[in-house]
């Protein structure tokens, strides 16, 4: 496979909370960089980070300092709705709990991305029918979430994900709320979404069996990259 | 997709939507026959020519006038016609059955108040017999009375069995026009004064006058009050409505109240549904998390709550508003003796709409602010 260049770029990220007065730091002079294609796996044990630094990538959250390139956008400069136009067009989201609307089928979820975007009706019905059909759901599109299985609505929400043709996807735990069966069938779709369609995928999770199927891994421990040649260490300012 | 979410919103429990739909439904019902009272109460106002000028004792209603002021009166320049009546206070079989009883000039009354629509034939029987009465149409159904039928009013303010002869029934020219009256000869109650109380005959309760025109109204009464200035009897004269909003006002401090209570309804009711839709968007946080995570903005969320609260409001408030109208109607079968005219109207039916819709608007504005502030992470629980 030829070698790309780096879609994401994090450089010097550091991210801490405020809990009852007491500031915890949760990420410590994080630089990274991730392969534009590259399907990565994030791990790492509970309360390390992984979900903050994803929340960071994907521009749910600002990081206290660093910079985040995200195909060559700082998205540390940007505003609040800028950065939720940012989203908008170039990320995917695939929740651990599937977080699809309950009142809408799974056809009108996955068209829901689509209304943010410039396409005529019955250019985002084609859409959603197309990516519904590469997630072998076509036939459930009238479905509600309550009427469709857990792996169902997880390929739900990631052709809900990649309807837009996002730059990067992001996946918090895809496989965490599921069966092996359904894990194993999810896990099969990001790797070909990764190896067919080229996307770059960035997983979050505690599965080792999930992270099998990734291209790379990361390990997080206590807020720091862990025993991966990309990364560098420096104190944070 | 808006509309969609929004409607299928509303529907997700079923029994939440239901029982605030119910409080607003009879929250705008409430507030419509509260605010249709108050317009009961100025229907004497609101039926007030702007042709008529009253005048009265210029100490006091209670007091009586000389009959002797009418030619004078009727000389003052701008007045045309002028008939004169008393409040007789008259009482059918017992207190309960309450009803406007009036002792008039016949023919000039009927001359002055056109809106009482009343046959020819009957009105000449009217005028031709002194112990004559005519009634007004809801006051003949109320009693089942026809023409021809003998009515005894026992006398309050002037005591004994007075027997009348009913010779008419007349209907209003529209809605406005009180249909519940009793009017008979003001010479048959004066004729039988002179015989049992002649000190208290030859007096006149009020004279009304027809001015020529209504511009010069306040100008004729003035001209009139001051034939009159100095004399033992001196006259306030004042237009029909002035008159009527004076016998208003001495019940301002109930209307006040029945005011405010139909306020307080309304105030109650935007807490119900305040109370409502933050529950609903208390339960939803984390899909609105996942909205704005797509990339959707506040404006969005915004129209997505907002339009739950304000569809449940206009439903709510259709439905008060539609029962309004019969809810009106047995309210008239049960009170029309105190309110004769009870009608819903335009205004109110606005008054309700308004109302409707600021319930949905301030419902929504706590939960919308806080759907569109709470940050994404915090909302989907995603820290860590």
């Amino acid at each position: 496979m030829e070698e790309k260049g780096a879609i994401v770029e994090l450089r010097n990220l550091c991210k801490s909370y405020r809990r009852g007065g007491q500031i915890l730091p949760v990420l410590r002079d994080i630089t990274l960089d991730i392969r534009e294609g590259d399907f990565m796996a994030l791990m790492g044990p509970s309360g390390s980070g992984k979900s903050t630094l994803l929340n960071l990538i994907a521009g749910l959250d600002q990081p206290d300092s660093g910079v985040i390139h995200v195909a060559g956008v700082d998205i540390t400069t940007l505003s609040e709705g800028e950065l939720a136009e940012w989203r908008a067009l170039n990320v995917g989201f695939i929740f651990q709990f599937y977080n699809l609307i309950p009142v809408l089928t799974a056809f009108e979820n996955v068209e829901l991305p689509l209304i943010l975007t410039d396409l005529s009706k019955r250019e985002r019905r084609e859409h959603a029918a197309t990516a519904l059909k590469l997630v072998k759901l076509e036939d459930r599109m009238d479905h509600y979430p309550g009427q469709l299985s857990g792996g169902q609505q997880q390929r739900v929400a990631i052709a809900r994900a990649m309807v837009t043709d996002p730059t990067i996807l992001v996946a918090d735990e895809p496989t965490g709320d599921l069966d092996r069966t359904s894990a194993e069938e999810v896990l099969t779709l990001m790797e070909r979404l990764s190896r067919e369609a080229g996307k770059t995928i960035i997983m979050v999770t505690h599965d080792p069996r999930a992270a099998r199927k990734a291209r790379s891994m990361r390990y997080l421990e206590k807020g720091v990259l862990a025993s991966a040649p990309e990364i560098s260490f420096s104190q944070c300012a | 997709m808006l509309l969609r979410l929004v409607f299928r919103n509303v529907l997700r429990h079923k029994l939440r939507t239901a029982l605030t739909l119910c409080g607003i439904c009879v929250a705008i019902l409430s507030f419509g026959l509260l605010r249709t009272v108050i317009s009961a109460w100025y229907a004497g106002v609101e039926a007030s020519s702007a042709n008529r000028l009253i005048t009265r004792n210029a100490i006091s209603l209670i007091f009586p006038l000389p009959l002797s002021y009418l030619e004078r009166i009727r000389g003052v320049e701008g007045v045309k016609t002028v008939s004169y009546g008393n409040w007789f206070g008259g009482i059918y079989i017992e207190e309960k059955n309450f009803f406007a009883n009036f002792a008039v000039e016949p023919r000039t009354y009927l001359e002055l108040y056109s809106e009482y629509l009343l046959p020819e034939d009957q009105k000449q029987a009217f005028l031709r017999d002194r112990r004559a009465c005519i009634v007004g149409r809801k006051l003949a159904k109320r009693f089942d009375w026809t023409v021809g039928d003998l009515i005894t009013l026992r006398g309050t303010i002037f005591p004994g069995n007075w027997e009348f002869v009913l010779r008419g029934i007349y209907s209003g020219r529209d809605h406005r026009v009180d249909e519940s009256q009793f009017f008979f000869h003001w010479d048959y109650l004066n004729e039988t004064l002179k015989k049992t109380e002649p000190l208290r005959a030859d007096q006149v309760g009020i004279y009304i006058l027809n001015v020529a025109n209504p511009e010069h109204a306040a100008e004729t009464g003035a001209r009139v009050d001051r034939v009159f200035k100095n004399s033992y009897a001196e006259t306030l004269t004042e237009t029909e409505k002035s008159f009527q909003l004076g016998f208003v006002a001495l019940t301002e401090a109930i209307l006040l109240v029945i005011q405010l209570v139909s306020f307080v309804v309304i105030v109650i009711i935007m807490a119900v549904a305040a109370n409502s839709m933050s529950m609903s968007v208390r339960e939803r946080l984390g899909e609105y998390a996942v909205f704005k995570t797509l990339g959707f903005g506040g404006a969005y969320l915004g129209m997505l709550i907002l339009g739950e609260s304000l569809l449940m409001a206009v439903v709510g408030g259709t439905g008060g508003v539609l029962l309004t109208f019969p809810a009106a109607r047995v309210f008239l079968n049960y009170l029309g003796d105190y309110f004769p005219i009870f009608l819903v109207t335009r205004q109110t039916v606005i008054f309700q709409g308004l109302a409707a819709l600021a319930v949905g608007v301030a419902a929504a504005a706590l939960p919308t602010w806080r759907a569109v502030r709470v940050p994404i992470i915090q909302a989907l629980g995603r820290i860590g």
